[in-house]
């Protein structure tokens, strides 16, 4: 993977400041928070520069297309490496075993917005979602507070707000966290209410009762920022392709193509594009960083907001793959009662958004 | 040495077998490596995250690729 040689080759050429960090960590982190301001407030001028150093004419199609994809690259890049490390560093507060514990025996309700918002902090991997799904149910989180947990954890988490955020502004942001976590809270609390802990696969019922028991264990500030610069390895490693590739189609986009083009099937006014969307979206199996190019197209051609969240929120909450993995915890009833209560959610979010908007 | 890694065959996990499989055999550590696949299996553990590794019955390790230096801390200690 290309990827993977650029970053060690990065992390050997700064192997000797490593150890400097740790003995300073504070120092550190002040320094770094200044020149990450400092470089960010540069990013726009810098892109100007580089326009005209080129000699392309600033306003015509290339020009226009260069300048974008000059300035969002690094700021976008520069956003996500910056919320990356940070939200690693917070990450080493909130693991799975913490938040187990902050919810087990707790009622539902409270627990289920509890449950949505601690998805976002918690770091998750869809490929733990299996035994992370028994560790809670076997400790006493209730089914419907565990699926809160299970329908946010991937769907509202740090990379797919800062990229909203870097790419459509903060309300796309903050929009797609509202209603993410509504879809998820709700969703969980139904799920609770349906009574469907029969439909949990039997040895996982069988399993013995393990106590959530939780010892904290004493971590340094520069252990927390070794927590941020794996992070920062392993998840702006993985997905700067795909933030390129979405870049790059922007720019494309920004420059050339006509608006409104999508505008036809995708537009407000066509009552079946949520539905399709939501369709189209949960076979398609990414993670946020991976739907953004896809995002960006579709909202440049004139595709409505509601339509366009709710294909984003089909592809990363609902996949084909995990719900395979699920099937061995979960008998298809619950699985079925699961997507189809996701599901409903994100349609909901998509018409109210292109109703009110 | 008796070492298991925990995990249901996503990318991770064959990373991290194949990480220290080339970790063992530079330190030329004697060494039975097994792959624990089946979820039931896993859960016995506790783990709550995959890829898990498990060093003479102990668990030392759950989410996500270990670190080189880690995985050689492990190989000395055990």
């Amino acid at each position: 993977m290309p990827g993977g040689r650029v970053f060690t080759g990065m992390s050997t050429l700064i192997a000797p400041f490593k150890r400097w960090p740790a003995r300073q960590p504070l120092t550190f982190l002040l320094l770094a928070v200044i020149v990450w301001f400092a470089l960010y407030q540069t990013l726009d001028p810098a892109a100007e520069a580089l326009v005209a150093v080129l000699s392309v004419p600033r306003d015509s199609h290339l020009g226009g297309a260069l300048q974008f994809f000059f300035y969002d690259t690094p700021k976008v890049l520069m956003l996500l490496t910056g919320v990356v490390f940070v939200m690693g560093m917070i990450n080493s507060y909130f693991t799975p075993e913490r938040t187990r514990a902050l919810l087990a025996g707790r009622s539902e309700g409270v627990a289920n917005v509890m449950a949505a918002s601690l998805g976002i902090v918690t770091p998750f991997c869809s490929c733990s979602a299996v035994p992370l799904f028994i560790g809670f149910v076997q400790a006493g989180v209730p089914l419907g507070v565990t699926f809160s947990f299970l329908i946010s954890a991937p769907m509202v988490n740090e990379v797919a707000l800062t990229l909203l955020f870097g790419m459509f502004g903060w309300k796309v942001a903050l929009l797609y966290l509202g209603l993410g976590l509504s879809v998820a809270i709700v969703a969980g609390w139904v799920i609770g209410r349906l009574k469907m802990e029969a439909y949990l696969e039997d040895w996982v019922r069988d399993m013995p009762r393990t106590s959530a028991q939780f010892e904290a264990q004493g971590r340094t500030l520069a252990d927390r920022m070794d927590g941020g610069f794996a992070a920062v390895r392993e998840i702006v490693g993985k997905v700067w392709p795909y933030i390129l590739g979405g870049i790059a189609l922007g720019a494309l986009i920004h420059g050339y193509v006509p608006q409104d083009f999508m505008a036809s099937f995708m537009g407000r006014e066509v009552w079946w594009s949520v539905p399709l969307a939501v369709l189209i979206g949960v076979p398609m199996y990414t993670n946020a960083a991976g739907v953004i190019p896809i995002v960006q197209a579709l909202l440049a051609k004139g595709a409505a907001l509601g339509t366009v969240l709710a294909f984003m929120m089909s592809v990363i909450a609902l996949s084909l793959p995990e719900m395979i993995i699920l099937r061995k915890v979960l008998k298809v009833r619950l699985i079925a009662t699961f997507v189809s209560i996701v599901a409903a959610g994100i349609l909901l979010v998509g018409y109210v958004f292109n109703a009110v908007l | 040495m008796d070492i298991k890694v925990l995990g249901t065959g996503c990318t991770n996990c064959r990373n991290t077998v194949a990480l220290i499989e080339e970790v063992a055999k530079a330190k030329g550590v004697a060494f039975k490596l097994e792959k624990v696949e089946e979820m039931r299996d896993i859960m016995a553990y506790g783990v709550m995250r995959t890829p898990g590794v498990v060093i003479d019955g102990k668990v030392v390790h759950a989410g996500g690729v270990p670190a080189r230096d880690k995985i050689e801390q492990w190989l000395v200690a055990a």
